[in-house]
């Protein structure tokens, strides 16, 4: 099997505290994974605020770089991505999808500059009709057309159309892996599916691998095929989406697990009921 | 331990105090030669009985935080009620939120109080948080400084909060229990009714459902009534009595939430609850078409039929009413063909 | 843009204000090239003349008439705080992006260039320039040498707008569409900071012609060449004051604080527009 993208004992820590207490906050400590270059996957994180799932992302793209342990992508060392043109073919390989879509894209610029930009610069092209068709047909991958986009401003568009946009501005290189951070959690309910569905296909159709990060276990019990749960830096559980998500091992994930109200009123209440019983009970005994 | 219940909380359940009728809060503006009217409350009638949890369910911009600003009392130009009243109840008395600013002013935090997404904005960061309580709540109560911060201990003792932490800094405490404190700082007075505004969804997952069990202990203690805005449909499961849905403006929806997720009347509805994904299945969801409506430039007739499943002509023209249906209300032509669809 | 101003001029008292006497002043100051006597000729005319019907603003004691004068006086002033603002708002630019945007070691390089200059005294500084050059002195080089100081606070500025602009969000993924960092700067963060370079601008001009008039008033500037501050330096020479003939000094100083008062005016109702905060506010009143 050879990697697509693999970490060895990636650790990243950040120095905390004042002028005289000077400490080290560990945001990732000993992160290990590989991905299957032959088999692409959806490979998710799941994790709260502060377990470092977002800094293993800026590490994965290389906007940071790790303390401790090496990236290799396609047996290369990230952190050694020096020169321009390495990290443009670095770049066209692994391609990022954000949090916001409406902070992903510059307010005062068109939505296609992005698309032609990346055009130009990835594929080379030069000629105007080339770089329309590239645009086009990487939006078709996403339901939408250049029609639709052309000379249109992010505050026309919706949360869910900018980020089709968003990630059919990604597949333009022909990107072998995508890192998503928590794509969806700034996205209305209505069309949150639409995009966790599009990175399926993605995934099916075009042979793309997806690092999925989200605290959601819910859409990631629903698209993943592989998941690690982090907790403070540290991977607490990982394997096979559905046993994993469907039948934690760890105290910790269990929690997570079970912190996950249901859609179905009988349940949740049941659920909130329990809680406000133990609650009280608690309370009671700490009176008395 | 004993629980103290207040009178009024004993009465008839059916009881309503809040009556929003025929409500109608548009954006105005002009400035710089372009006018804009966008209808973000659009003809809402509601009414929310006593010792109730009404949850409000929308996608973003589709006018929910507008209608509970509106309800509040709290807008502000560009926002404008057009037409239409919000009247409370408390205890006998009937108060016109926008016939009588003056009383309506003596009953936030005593009878009225919110909490809100974020309790960062109800807490200054560079005073300790007992200043807090002093400054919502003090004047409200008509104790002596001594008796007041005895109350105010006791209240958080009952919220699970250490009372050391009147002495601390905002940012000494952590995320849920700075919203424990919101909460803590909206019921110290024990109002009748608490509009609460996305109160769980900056939290993290493993907080979400202690401060939920801690609204609904509260809640169920103090009697209050709770308008519970979010757009977490999971949220309404676990904790609202009655769910109102709201498309671009307009109420769509409203039932008792155990009927809304069993049968959903409303296609929209039906969709929101049926795009919910969940551990342990993975049959494959879809997600609605189009895009959500620009209340700029609504769609005509109902709203909703460029993205409706169902649409047939008489929807792109007549804009349904809500009209009581099953356990509830909604504003379909097809209201009797979702749960076939 | 044209309606921008228009609705400006509508809706903005300020604005009107400013926008209606800075253009009578321009359209003053452009009138010297019609005027019937060159503008550096001295003893043309009968000396300290009262404001009559002939000479409407009187004449000086060098023989020069008052009203055109002023004229070309206003027009050099101007024109020399147009080009310190100009220079100097280019050198912030350059100077703020480059600096908020690579960070690092040429962050920490040009910023310690920058606050050397915010440490250094400006009128000292002009005043050994001055002396050095002396007959060579002429407005270009005190243009130039004015701009080279008049950057520094506001490339700090740029500098911070860049720098938050820099950790957004539509800023990676510009980078991971292959923008380069003169494509980031231009088309990502420029709009951005362009009302600060605007807003920052016509302080500039105010703060650029200020410092024209005190050197000349003080004659340290090409004297021959008439400014606002060189009329009050040689009616000054001539103890103007002294010897009763008021409109040799009255009439430049009106014309400089009605200069003032009317880009201040158009600075402050800018600023406004610029601003969203305050343009909501209005939009709510």
């Amino acid at each position: 099997m050879s990697a697509l993208l693999q970490l060895d004992h990636v650790g990243r820590s950040y120095p905390v505290g004042g002028l005289f207490a000077r400490g080290k906050m560990q945001a990732v400590k000993d992160l290990s994974f590989t991905l299957d270059a032959e088999k692409p996957e959806i490979f998710t994180i799941v994790g709260e605020s502060g377990s470092g799932k977002t800094t293993t992302a800026r590490m994965i793209l290389g906007n940071e770089v790790p303390t401790s342990g090496a990236i290799h992508f396609l047996g290369k060392d990230v952190t050694t991505i020096r020169s321009r043109s390495d990290r443009l073919a670095f770049m066209a390989k692994v391609q990022p999808i954000f949090q916001n879509p409406f902070e992903a894209f510059n307010p005062l610029t068109t939505l296609d500059f992005y698309l032609f930009s990346t055009a130009r610069r990835f594929l080379g092209l030069k000629a105007r009709s080339e770089i329309d068709a590239a645009a086009d047909k990487a939006l078709q991958h996403v339901g939408l057309s250049l029609a639709e986009v052309r000379g249109r401003y992010s505050h026309e568009l919706s949360g869910g159309q900018l980020q089709r946009i968003a990630v059919a501005r990604a597949l333009i290189p022909g990107p072998k892996l995508i890192v998503a951070d928590e794509p969806v959690s700034m996205v209305d309910a209505s069309l949150r599916m639409s995009i966790v569905n599009l990175f399926r296909t993605l995934r099916d159709d075009l042979g793309v691998t997806i690092i999925y990060i989200t605290h959601d276990l819910s859409t990631a019990y629903y698209i993943s095929d592989r998941v690690i749960i982090m907790h403070r830096g540290e991977v607490i559980e990982a394997g096979e989406a559905r046993a994993v998500l469907g039948h934690p091992s760890q105290e910790y994930s269990r929690a997570l697990r079970n912190a996950v109200l249901p859609p179905d009123p009988v349940a949740a209440r049941r659920i909130i009921n329990e809680r406000l019983e133990r609650r009280r009970s608690g309370l009671a005994e700490g009176a008395g | 331990m004993q629980v103290e219940v207040k009178p009024e909380t004993l009465a008839a359940p059916a009881e309503p105090v809040l009556r929003v009728e025929n409500l109608k809060a548009y954006y105005q503006m002009n400035y710089f030669g372009v006018s804009r009217e966008v209808r973000a409350v659009d003809d809402i009638t509601l009414t929310i009985h006593r010792n109730e949890i009404y949850g409000i369910a929308g996608e973003s911009s589709s006018g929910k935080s507008s209608l509970i600003k509106t309800i509040a009392g709290a807008i502000r130009p560009p926002l404008r009620v057009v037409s239409g009243s919000v009247r409370f109840d408390f205890g006998g008395r009937t108060l016109d939120v926008y016939d009588d600013p003056q009383a309506m002013k003596a009953a936030r935090w005593r009878h009225l109080s919110y909490v809100m997404q974020g309790s960062m904005n109800v807490l200054n960061p560079v005073r300790r948080v007992k200043h807090a309580f002093h400054d919502f709540a003090f004047r409200h109560m008509g104790l002596s400084p001594s008796a007041f911060r005895a109350r105010v201990e006791a209240h958080l003792e009952q919220i699970g909060l250490d009372p050391q932490v009147l002495e601390a800094y905002p940012h000494q405490l952590s995320g849920g229990m700075r919203q424990r404190l919101a909460i803590g700082l909206a019921t110290v007075c024990e109002p009748e009714f608490i509009i609460a505004d996305e109160p769980t969804t900056a939290l993290d997952v493993l907080v979400q459902q202690d401060v939920l069990a801690l609204i609904k202990d509260v809640q169920s203690r103090l009697g209050s009534s709770i308008i519970f805005v979010t757009h977490d449909m999971t949220v309404h499961a676990a904790i609202a009595d009655r769910i109102g849905i709201i498309y671009a403006g307009r109420l769509v929806e409203e039932g008792p939430a155990q009927a809304m997720f069993a049968r959903p009347q409303h296609p929209y509805t039906a969709h929101l609850i049926a795009s919910l994904p969940r551990i342990g299945d993975t049959t494959r969801r879809q997600s609605l078409p189009g895009k959500p409506p620009n209340l700029a430039d609504p769609p005509s007739g109902c709203r909703f039929h460029p993205r409706c499943p169902l649409a047939i002509t008489k929807c792109e023209t007549e804009s349904p009413p809500l009209e009581p249906r099953g356990e509830g209300r909604v504003a379909c032509w097809r209201a009797g063909e979702v749960a076939a669809a | 843009m044209f309606s921008i101003l228009r609705d400006l001029l509508r809706f903005n008292v300020e604005f009107l204000v400013g926008f209606v006497l800075t253009a009578l002043i321009f359209l003053f100051a452009a009138a010297h090239f019609f005027a019937p006597y060159p503008d550096t000729a001295i003893y043309l005319l009968p000396p300290d003349m009262p404001p009559s019907a002939e000479f409407w603003l009187g004449t000086t004691s060098r023989g020069q008439d008052v009203f055109w004068q002023m004229s070309a006086a206003i027009w050099n002033t101007m024109t020399f705080g147009l080009v310190v603002m100009i220079l100097s708002r280019i050198i912030a630019l350059a100077v703020g992006m480059l600096s908020g945007y690579l960070g690092g070691k040429a962050d920490e390089v040009l910023m310690t260039i920058n606050d050397t200059l915010i440490a250094l005294p400006n009128i000292p500084i002009l005043l050994l320039v001055y002396f050095v050059m002396r007959d060579q002195m002429t407005w270009p080089l005190l243009a130039v040498t004015a701009a080279l100081l008049g950057w520094n606070y506001d490339a700090r500025l740029i500098r911070s707008v860049t720098l938050s602009l820099r950790n957004r969000e539509f800023t990676r993924h510009a980078v991971f569409a292959g923008m380069s960092v003169p494509q980031v700067l231009v088309r990502q963060h420029l709009p951005y900071v362009m009302p600060v370079v605007f807003f920052t601008a016509m302080n500039n001009l105010i703060w650029a012609i200020g410092l024209e008039v005190t050197l000349s008033v003080l004659g340290f500037s090409d004297v021959n060449r008439p400014t606002v501050g060189g009329m009050i330096y040689w009616a000054n020479q001539h103890q103007a004051a002294v010897s009763g003939i008021w409109w040799w000094l009255v009439f430049p100083i009106v014309a400089v604080v009605l200069l003032f008062l009317g880009l201040f005016l158009l600075a402050i109702s800018i600023n406004e527009y610029i601003d969203p905060r305050s343009r909501l506010s209005r939009m709510g009143g």
